[in-house]
Formats: C-alpha cells, structure tokens, sequence
C-alpha cells in the first residue's frame, strides 16, 4: 500500500505539475481615477472629493492582475484587503469581480490613519491571514507617498521587492526572483517568501472584469472589521496641517513656425550656443 | 542629537543626487542648530574625498562585504546602526529608487519615527511641504515622532557644493546581515547623453512619435543640444524606450533650463514630472493639447517636419556660434 502510494504521488511530480497552492493577499486603496484633476475645497479643508469618479489606486490595480496570474498559475487564493471607509468597499468588488477569492474591509470610520498606522493594520491582518506573499501597489496615486510596502515588509522583518517590472515565482522551492525597476535600469533580486512585492506600471496590463466575474463577486465573501476592535494605536505620528494649490503655470506664446521658436529660444537664453 | 544624511553609491562611485539631500540636511541644520554627518556603503577613495568635503561632522563609511550592492534590507541595518552611534533625530536621502526604497523600511525599524516623502521645503523642525496627487496640490505636513525620516525631491534643492571643512572619516564594519534576499544583477542602461536628472536641456517624446524608429527624430536634435532623452508614460508603456526615460508622477521629476515636449498630449501624469522645468517648449500637432497650457513657447506643427528643421537650423547656428 505504502509504496503504491509513493509511486503514485512520483507520477504525479512527473507527469503533472505539482499543485502547490499559494495565498496571496493584495492590499487595496480607494483613489481618485488617474484621469482626474483634483480641486481643494474652497475653504481649503481639504480635496473636494464629491464628483469625482474613483477607482482601484493604478499600482494597486496592477498588484490585483499579478496574484490573479500568479493564482491561474499555482492555484491557491486572493485576498483583497483595503483600509478604509465603508465606501471602499466598491473597489473591493472591483478586486473581487476580477477574479479575488474574499475581501477585508479594515473600516476607519472616516478616522485620518497614517501609512504608519496603515501598515501596522496589514501587519495584524497579515498575521491572521498569514499568506505565502503580499503583492500592492509600489504607491497611491493621491498621496504619492511610496511607503506603506516596505514600512510593512520592515515590520514583519521580510524581504521586499519594490517597484516589480516582471515576477517569477517558484512556490516549492519558497522563492521569488524580482526584476525591479531602478534608476538607471533593471535589477534582478531573489527573495525568500513570505515577502512583500510592490509593482511598477510595467508588470501587467489588468484585466477588466468580466459580467460573469461581475455577478459571481455579488456572492463572493466581504468581511468587515472596525479598526479600533485590531489593538492598534490610532494616533497619527505625521499630520496635515494646510493644503494649497501650487501656483499655476501660465500657457506662454504660440510661435508660428521654428525660426520663431530659435527667436524665442535665444531670448530666453536657454540655448547652449 | 545630529542629522545623517545618507549618500547613494553604485560600484563605489557617488550619485550626485544624494547632493540634494546635503543641502536639505544644511537648511535643516541651520533651523535646528544640530550638526549632520553622512553615511556611505562601500564608496571608491574619490567618493570619499568628495563626501569629505561638504561640510558634515563625521562621514561614517558602512564596509561589509553584503554591503558592496544595494539591498534595503542590509541597508536599513546598516543605517539604523549608524543612526543610534550619532543619535540621529533627521534621517534624509534623496528620492531616488535608492532613497524611495531605503527610507521606509526604517520607519519600521527605528523606534518612534515616521517619514514624509519627497520633501520641496523645510519649514521648520518638523513641518515640511510636499507634493501630492501628481502636483496638483501641496500639503504641509508636521511629523510628531520623535525620529524623523525625509525623503527629498531633487529638483527641490540645489547640489550641495564643497566646503573648508573637512569631515573626519569613521570607518565601520557592518556584521549583521539579512538572509532572505539575494542581489542578482544590474542591467544598466546604457547611453552616451547626459542622465535624465542631471541634464540642463531635455528632449521627450510621447506617443505622437507613433513608431520607436522615429525616436532618432529627438535623439538628433538632443545630440545638438547636448541634451537627456525623456519620454512619457505612453513611450515607456509601449516599450519604445527603458523604463528609466519616464518623466512624470511615477517616473522622475525633472526641473532642466530646457524641456522640449515633442509629440506630448501633456496629460496630468507627465506634467507632473516636468512642470518645474524654466523653459517649456511644446511641439505638438493638436492645438488643444493640454500641454500648451503650461508650455513656454508652443509650436503647433507636424513634430515629423518640425522637429528635423529645428534640428537642422540648431546645428547650423551651433557651427556659427563655434559651439
């Protein structure tokens, strides 16, 4: 019986791929959509959010395409996670209709959370759901801060591959070779899992999501989880104190032809002749 | 208590970035009254020299043989080590890959810190303004933690230049090391012209280039000028050009005397990367590019007649001039 057993799970190894199943858990924040000018309100309390179109932060979208290969290829399950007021969890569905297994809304209530305090809030969901690998966005395109990936992976003392332009994993041997995206070219690292993967805009082209994916993310599990119920202490260490507008930059002359353009260039003195 | 400013090398040699962040970490010196020293990895003897000579306390010189490439994890122990040696209240580097990588992690690591990225003006001890939402708006932001960690834009501050004093030079050896990642490669980009960042003049092409074949149409005219090539997002995404040539929100912020946007719709992405640029020309066939709201000097013409002429008639003035 015991040697039947071996070889059938020998054949296995051979003649089909090793199912080796992975978690991947994708962090996710509600932004503005790219294609959008922000205006502050007129008191300047803060961006005035109301008629503007949001969507899935870019990077976080791309994160979400990536697990979703990543689990076509391994199989295994995506777990979205955002951090934020209970109107994120539109783009959770987003998450979910594009192929995600579950959702975790961490509700602030509306509260002023830092990226610390953010990536504190994964760290303690990160160790309930305890996945092979995080993949998010390199960074959110309202704040453009580009913390919140490596703050976490510094807190769980794992590796981090920032700013991912291509990501080949080899689930069995627990290992991720990263080809990140650097000034002044590409660098190749190899991490050990679990580790925190942030991607570039080169990575994927993500998917839209299908109806079927549509209705199917209807059914699909949303947990929602109060921030104040993870322990956490909620007490921000970086506060905005004042939002402005940059002075604007007005539209200059209109040349008519190049020896215009040569003219003004030589009035400008910017020519290095 | 003291400022480290911490200086990137490649192969030993200094990125002339990491100057910015030394004449961040001299205005933040002078409103706080507290000395800075800078921190190296495995710098050549003419990066040392260098370094020496801007003015700082101590240059502190990381050596460990896990240190001679880049990893933010090692590198965070690195700086976290050095940062308790000199009791460091301000931790900055300049927002390059290097610093944007570098930086948070050691939020997590240094007890009471936290980090304000890409900092364009010290306030004072612990407010600071930055850039958001692709430029279109500023925050000013106080960091209450007792450690604090900037990052800073660039094109926000000057290089910092040589000074009479000289730093005294404290080697050490770095022992801890971080096991789970592994350094494979660079792949370099190659090129002859000037690095993006640095240029006084740059060329961009954007997707009205419509073919990576003609790019040489801008490469022509950045040859006469002296120039960087810069491209946008399109470009980049197409893969016309390395990703290292993007100019915009989520690429490099660029700020030369000259910025030709060629065959560029001007979306707010790219904008971003560019506006603080002197001179903004714009060659573009569609009058209403959103470019042209905010470019110096507009042309409105076919960039496939345009840019070849301007070429041309560059060139010819460059040879009367004896340039």
């Amino acid at each position: 019986m015991n040697f039947c057993s071996k070889k059938k799970h020998k054949q296995n190894v051979k003649y089909k791929e090793v199912i080796v199943e992975m978690k991947i858990l994708v962090p996710v924040k509600r932004t503005q959509d790219p294609y959008v000018k922000v205006r502050l309100k007129p008191d300047g309390s803060g961006i005035d959010t109301s008629n503007i179109k949001h969507a899935i932060n870019t990077f976080d979208e791309i994160a979400v395409e990536e697990a979703l290969r990543k689990k076509e290829e391994f199989g295994g399950e995506v777990v979205v996670v955002s951090v934020g007021t209970q109107e994120w969890a539109e783009q959770i569905r987003v998450a979910l209709a594009m192929g995600a297994d579950r959702g975790i809304l961490v509700d602030t209530g509306g509260k002023y959370v830092d990226h610390l305090i953010v990536a504190k809030v994964l760290a303690k969901i990160i160790e309930e759901e305890k996945p092979d690998l995080v993949i998010m966005g390199k960074q959110a395109i309202d704040d453009d801060a580009n913390q919140v990936g490596q703050i976490l992976a510094g807190l769980l003392d794992w590796p981090q591959a920032t700013f991912a332009y291509k990501v080949e994993v080899n689930p069995q041997e627990k290992k991720a070779k990263v080809i990140r995206e650097v000034d002044g070219g590409l660098e190749t690292v190899e991490v050990e899992l679990p580790a925190i993967i942030t991607t570039d805009l080169r990575l994927n082209q993500p998917r839209y999501a299908s109806l079927p994916g549509i209705m199917k993310a209807r059914q699909k599990p949303l947990k929602t989880i109060k921030i104040e119920e993870l322990g956490i202490d909620l007490t921000p260490s970086v506060t905005i104190e004042k939002l402005e507008n940059p002075p604007q930059r007005k539209a200059g002359v209109k040349v008519k032809d190049v020896d215009e353009l040569i003219e003004k260039l030589k009035e400008a003195k910017v020519l290095p002749f | 208590m003291s400022i480290l400013v911490v200086a990137e090398t490649r192969n030993g040699e200094l990125k002339k970035a990491s100057l910015s962040a030394v004449t961040c970490a001299r205005i933040l010196a002078e409103k706080t009254g507290l000395n800075y020293n800078i921190l190296t990895f495995e710098p050549s003897e003419k990066t040392k020299e260098e370094l020496s000579q801007l003015g700082a306390e101590k240059l502190f010189v990381a050596k460990g043989e896990h240190l001679k490439n880049y990893t933010a994890e090692n590198y965070a122990i690195a700086v976290s080590e050095i940062a308790k040696k000199v009791d460091a209240k301000y931790i900055l580097a300049t927002a390059t890959t290097f610093g944007k990588d570098l930086l948070p992690r050691l939020v997590a690591k240094i007890p009471n810190s936290a980090m304000v990225s890409e900092v364009i003006e010290v306030i004072d001890g612990e407010t600071f303004k930055r850039l958001m939402y692709a430029g279109d708006i500023i925050a000013t932001l106080k960091i209450k933690s007792e450690k604090k960690i900037l990052s800073v834009r660039g094109t926000a501050f000057d290089k910092a230049g040589k000074v009479d004093k000289k730093s005294e030079i404290v080697e050490e050896e770095i022992k801890e090391s971080y096991p789970r990642k592994r350094f494979i490669e660079l792949e370099e980009t190659k090129s002859e012209r000037p690095e993006l960042t640095e240029a006084s003049i740059v060329v961009s092409v954007g997707r009205g280039i419509k073919d990576p074949e003609n790019i040489k149409i801008a490469e022509e005219l950045a040859d006469v000028l002296g120039a960087a090539i810069g491209a946008s997002r399109a470009v980049v995404d197409a893969g016309w050009l390395p990703n290292d040539f993007q100019v915009g929100q989520t690429g490099k912020t660029v700020a030369p005397q000259l910025y030709i946007a060629i065959g560029i719709s001007g979306a707010i992405q790219h904008v971003a990367g560019m506006k603080d640029s002197k001179v903004i020309v714009a060659i573009n066939k569609d009058p209403e590019a959103p470019i042209f709201q905010i470019a110096d000097i507009g042309l409105v013409a076919d960039l496939f007649q345009a840019v070849p002429e301007l070429t041309q008639k560059l060139k010819k003035l460059k040879q009367e001039s004896g340039g």
